[in-house]
């Protein structure tokens, strides 16, 4: 008899056993803080848990269930938000010193927007300061560890999400992309994480790191996660002078096993220099999946993508550094104390209160605006923007979507990159042009590399056809199995396996002694 | 009570100069040539201002907060006036639309695609610090203001301004200017774009360095602000002055702005330069900051173009610098070169999507536009026969030309109106430093008080006390009358014992009359006046003496 923990499950299959009364949302949130309580010492996703408060939500969806009242699919069901996304009186660190003790008298609107559906909000997950970073070393407070093998980086910057997934110590979460940093961690967890066409999602409430570049999307266990989730975060906001006013669909009716016809794009700069050999093949094994499945692969070019990182590295330091201008000292967050003026007192705070990555791109970024160099930087940033965008309408002309690697490897080394930027800058090669060109992008696994580590399969979308791209991605699953198995947390101490907490626990795949289970 | 006019030597420079919409004066430009600036002979005064306008929306520019003044410190903020984290501004369709009324008053182009830049730099009052604002695309571009020149300083050469047209005859879109139909000058407008206020730091002690802490108000950070920057195309302190007035009465004109300088909702920074007459090239350019109200602004420029031609004048060069007006030392101070050192680092908001401004609204907006001081002046001049100095001077301010017509609806002689509004109204006005607003006395009142004087209740002389108790406490003028006895005395027989009284106590005078000195009579009437506290009819009390003295011979 194989025993499923609940905290294991998708959401939709809690949805169904949550609307059939053999469940509770209670006995779900309760499993979830078991579980965290479980591996959390060693995984680290969670900067802050809101234990007390989750178990209010849950009995409030229990209540609402109970009178079949305004259930939806994530009625009941945890979800974890990255710490960027700011949530009424609990405090939104964004994984940096300067805002440790922020408490924001506001949510996001995609807080307000999972609240109203009825989703219990169990944490705040690990970051890269800030979200600049590919792994969460840059996070102010800790490391998030792989749940895959503790030894290796999430990914990041929604390193924090992506690993509470994958170690089932949530149902979904939320990240936030601003060059991969959704599907990046996704691929590193062997989890779904997908960024929305910019415009799709409010960005109101989240921290920003790039304004023109942000978007916030879901970190899920399958692709019917993921459109359940965007069905409940992506709308109009009039509160984000960005978002899109459009009729947006109901995204699980993309939901179909079923890709023939479809074209698909390979781009050739995408499979040259720096992809890793065991990357490839799965990739190359990916494409055969599609073929097998009647899709039509056509050779695409993007001819303007090595110019992609560096324009990132200079739209994205710029927005930051007058983003991050705020942190001062005067109004909240971090104060240096005892300066003899408020000038001194804004430097040091700022000194005291960002890290080294964040620092280094507030300089970039100021460098890049600073008289005499606007036109050589920034502005041809912008013009090398514009030459990208061609590049991908060029390319949709071909192609209904485009499939690629997520990231040139599978997760690295805690302190491998660490201390090389550029390094852990490349990791993000294949995805940041997403963001400079605002299309859809997903990341699904796709099989296994190098020391069994996941790898991700990226497919990009025409603007606002994320339909097409959850449609291929779903069609994937099903012929796959998606991640198939389960992270073991590899490299995990013996004494902190679960028999520590007095019960008959086995490494977190069975029964917990006395815990609601489903079969 | 045409003594009045005279009595307008009161308005010239005097009174509350910060303005707060009471009449102001205007180029007198003969006693300008009279005082003999001689220095604008052999130098020329070359003059931009940058002007900025807080807006008359009921919220701010990108969040719902009010805008109200005056209330408790960081009473009227939300988590996007303070900058926190995560939030996002909207923009306040009303400001962009205040800020195109103003451009189509100012005769500018209007943008049909606009949008907002960031302006960075640190300062505790600036909660982002950025400030959004417009930088390459301004919402208005390429407008003007027609102002009379101030003949003290025209050359009459061809290249006088390279804007204006030194000479040309014609109306000016100015109010309250005196020049007569003389030579324009016309001040083009470079532009006019909106951006964000600041707060407001408040320092403890003493001054800044002296200071152990400072306190933010962020009432005012969002507020919406907008910059009208005009060519270097004003040639003396004075235009800069009627510049200011000008542009002021017609944005209060259409709505846009209070315009108070003492309240801070209306600013102006001066850039100014001399050359040698005659040169072509522009000299270096200094930068006046604190000019806290119109006769600073005057001042600080007098005092600048003079420093400046005495620098040249002894053969040294003016230095490119940001100066500061010292008011009670009456110089200007060179400020601390740190504080002018910015590269702002310009770049487009990313957090706003630019503005295609629909034609269709640019034409809503312009047929919406209310008469503006120039056209309402030529209209009071030809609807109500009033002369150009009276039509100019009261249209300077549209509360006062309101006052005006809703009086003269209602009075038979528009030219006795003007007189009172110009004389007795605008005097206590300037006297009391309030805003026509503010005062308890209407234009209804002002008319029923002029038809008391008509029907011989009052005397003109009591008139202008029973207007001062008007405008303090806003009765009608036959109560104010009534309870205080100023009912004129027009019985005969009271009359006539009173006149047996004078005629008794001076022989003399008595004397000069039956001698033909006519001039004596005046005197007659004048203590008969007195005996009465005014309260004779003069007319009747006249007659009456002279039957008298007929009489009695
Ligand atoms: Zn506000």
């Amino acid at each position: 008899m194989t025993s499923t923990l609940l905290n294991e499950f998708t959401a939709h299959a809690l949805h169904d056993m949550l609307i059939k009364g053999e469940i509770s949302s209670l006995d779900i949130v309760q499993a979830v803080y078991r579980r965290i309580d479980e591996v959390e010492p060693e995984i680290r996703a969670f900067v802050t848990l809101t234990r007390d408060e989750a178990l209010r939500q849950a009995m409030d969806a229990d209540e609402r269930i109970r009178r079949g009242e305004d259930v939806g699919p994530l009625t009941g069901i945890p979800v974890a938000l990255k710490d960027n996304l700011c949530t009424r009186g609990i405090r939104t660190t964004c994984s940096s010193k300067i805002l440790e003790n922020f408490i924001p008298p506001y949510s996001a609107t995609v807080v307000e927007r999972l609240e109203r559906c009825g989703a219990v909000i169990i944490g705040k997950t690990n970051l890269d300061e800030f979200a600049m970073g590919s792994s969460t070393e840059n996070s102010g407070f800790f490391t998030t560890r792989n749940p895959w093998d503790l030894s290796r980086v999430p990914g990041g910057s929604s390193g924090g999400s992506a690993a509470a997934v994958a170690a089932d110590e949530t149902i979904v979460a939320l990240g936030s992309d601003t060059g991969g940093s959704i599907r990046q961690p996704a691929s590193y967890c062997g989890v779904v994480g997908l960024k929305p066409t910019y415009g799709t999602v409010s960005r109101y409430g989240l921290v920003a790191f790039a304004s023109s570049l942000d978007q916030i999307g879901p970190l899920t266990k399958d692709v019917r996660d993921c459109a359940i989730v965007m069905n409940a975060i992506a709308g109009y906001d009039p509160c984000d002078s960005t978002s899109v006013d459009r009729q947006y669909p109901d995204y699980t009716t993309f939901l179909v096993p079923e890709v023939k016809g479809l074209r698909f794009g390979i781009p050739r700069e995408y499979f040259g220099k720096g992809l890793d050999a065991d990357v490839r093949s799965a990739i190359d094994n990916a494409i055969k999946t599609f073929e097998e499945m009647g899709a039509i692969p056509v050779e695409v070019s993007l001819p303007h993508s090595e110019y992609a990182l560096a324009t990132y590295y200079l739209v994205a330091p710029a927005e930051a550094s007058s983003n991050l201008a705020r942190y001062d000292g005067v109004k909240y967050g971090y104060r240096a104390q005892g300066q003899p003026d408020s000038v001194t007192m804004t430097r040091r705070t700022r000194r005291e209160g960002f890290g080294a990555e964040v620092k280094r791109r507030i300089m970039l970024g100021t460098y890049a605006l600073s008289s005499g160099y606007y036109d050589a930087y920034y502005l041809k940033a912008l013009k090398v923007r514009t030459l990208l965008v061609r590049d991908f309408e060029a390319a949709f002309e071909k192609c209904d979507f485009i499939l690629s690697p997520t990231s040139p490897t599978v997760a690295f080394k805690i302190g491998e990159k660490i201390d090389d930027p550029l390094s852990m800058y490349l990791t993000d090669i294949y995805t940041i042009t997403a963001n400079l060109v605002a299309v859809p992008g997903i990341s699904i696994p796709c099989g296994f590399g190098r020391d069994e580590m996941p790898v991700g399969l990226q497919l990009l979308g025409k603007h606002f056809d994320e339909g097409t791209i959850i449609r291929a991605a779903y069609a994937f699953e099903q012929a796959t199995g998606g991640a198939g198995i389960r992270p073991g947390l590899k490299g995990r101490r013996p004494e902190s396996k679960c028999g520590d907490r007095g019960n008959d626990g086995n490494g977190g795949r069975g029964s917990v002694g006395g815990g609601t289970c489903y079969e | 009570m045409s003594s009045n006019l005279s009595g307008s030597s009161d308005l010239i420079g005097s009174g509350n100069l910060s303005g707060s919409g009471n009449l102001r004066s205007s180029i007198n430009t003969s006693a300008r040539e009279s005082e003999g600036h001689r220095e604008y002979e052999e130098y020329e005064v070359i003059i931009g201002l940058e002007v900025h306008a807080e807006l008359l929306t009921d919220s701010k520019i990108f969040c719902g907060c009010s805008t109200k003044f005056g209330a408790a410190p960081n009473s009227h903020v939300c988590p996007i006036c303070l900058g926190m984290p995560g939030v996002l501004p909207v923009v306040n369709r009303k400001a962009v639309e205040f800020a195109i009324r103003t451009g189509l008053a100012l005769n500018c182009e209007i943008a049909e695609f606009s949008k907002f830049d960031r302006k960075n730099y640190f300062y505790p009052d600036l909660p982002k610090n950025y400030q959004i604002s417009q930088y390459d695309l301004p919402l208005c571009r390429n407008g003007y203001i027609d102002i009379p020149a101030d003949t003290s300083v025209l050359s009459g050469g061809p290249d006088d301004s390279p804007g204006g047209r030194p000479g040309e005859k014609g109306s000016c879109t100015g109010a309250g200017i005196q020049a007569g139909r003389g030579p324009v000058r016309r001040i083009r407008i470079k532009r006019v774009h909106l951006e964000e206020e600041a707060g407001k730091s408040i320092h403890e002690g003493q001054n800044i360095v002296e200071s152990s802490f400072s306190l933010e108000d962020y009432n005012r950070a969002g507020i919406p602000l907008m910059e009208i920057v005009s060519e270097p195309d004003i040639r003396s302190p004075r235009e800069a002055y009627v510049y200011l007035s000008t542009l002021r009465a017609i944005l209060q004109y259409i709505g846009v702005s209070d315009c108070k300088m003492e309240e801070g909702s209306l600013r102006c920074d001066a850039n100014i330069s001399v050359r040698p007459r005659g040169s072509t090239r522009y000299g270096a350019q200094t930068e006046l900051k604190n000019l806290n109200s119109f006769r600073a602004v005057e001042k600080g420029l007098a005092f600048e173009a003079a420093r400046q031609i005495d620098a040249l004048r002894r053969g040294e060069r003016v230095v490119r610098e940001t100066r500061h007006w010292d008011e009670a030392r009456g110089i200007t101070v060179p400020m601390r070169s740190k504080e002018e050192a910015h590269d702002y680092r310009y770049f487009p908001e990313p957090d706003l999507v630019p503005m295609v401004i629909e034609r269709e609204w640019v034409e809503r907006i312009r047929e919406e536009l209310p008469e503006l001081p120039g056209a309402r002046k030529e209209r009071l001049m030809k609807e109500y026969g009033l002369p150009e100095y009276d039509a100019g001077l009261i249209t300077e301010s549209r509360a006062m030309a309101d006052f005006f017509e809703a009086c003269a609806r209602n009075y038979r002689d528009p030219k006795i109106v003007s007189n009172w509004v110009m004389g007795e109204l605008s005097r206590l006005l300037n006297e009391s430093g309030k805003d026509i607003s503010e005062v308890p006395v209407t234009p209804g009142g002002l008319a029923d008080m002029l038809k008391l004087i008509d029907e011989g209740v009052i005397s003109g002389k009591i008139a202008k006390a029973v207007f001062e108790e008007m405008f303090s406490t806003g009765k009608a003028a036959r109560e104010i009358v009534k309870e205080k006895g100023l009912v004129q005395i027009a019985d005969e027989g009271q009359l006539l014992n009173i006149i047996d009284q004078v005629i008794a106590e001076n022989p003399g005078p008595v004397a000069d009359v039956a001698a033909g000195k006519d001039k004596a009579i005046t005197f007659l009437v004048g203590q008969v006046m007195r005996k009465t506290q005014g309260r004779a009819n003069p007319q009747l009390a006249t007659r009456l003496l002279r039957e008298r003295l007929q009489e009695g011979r």
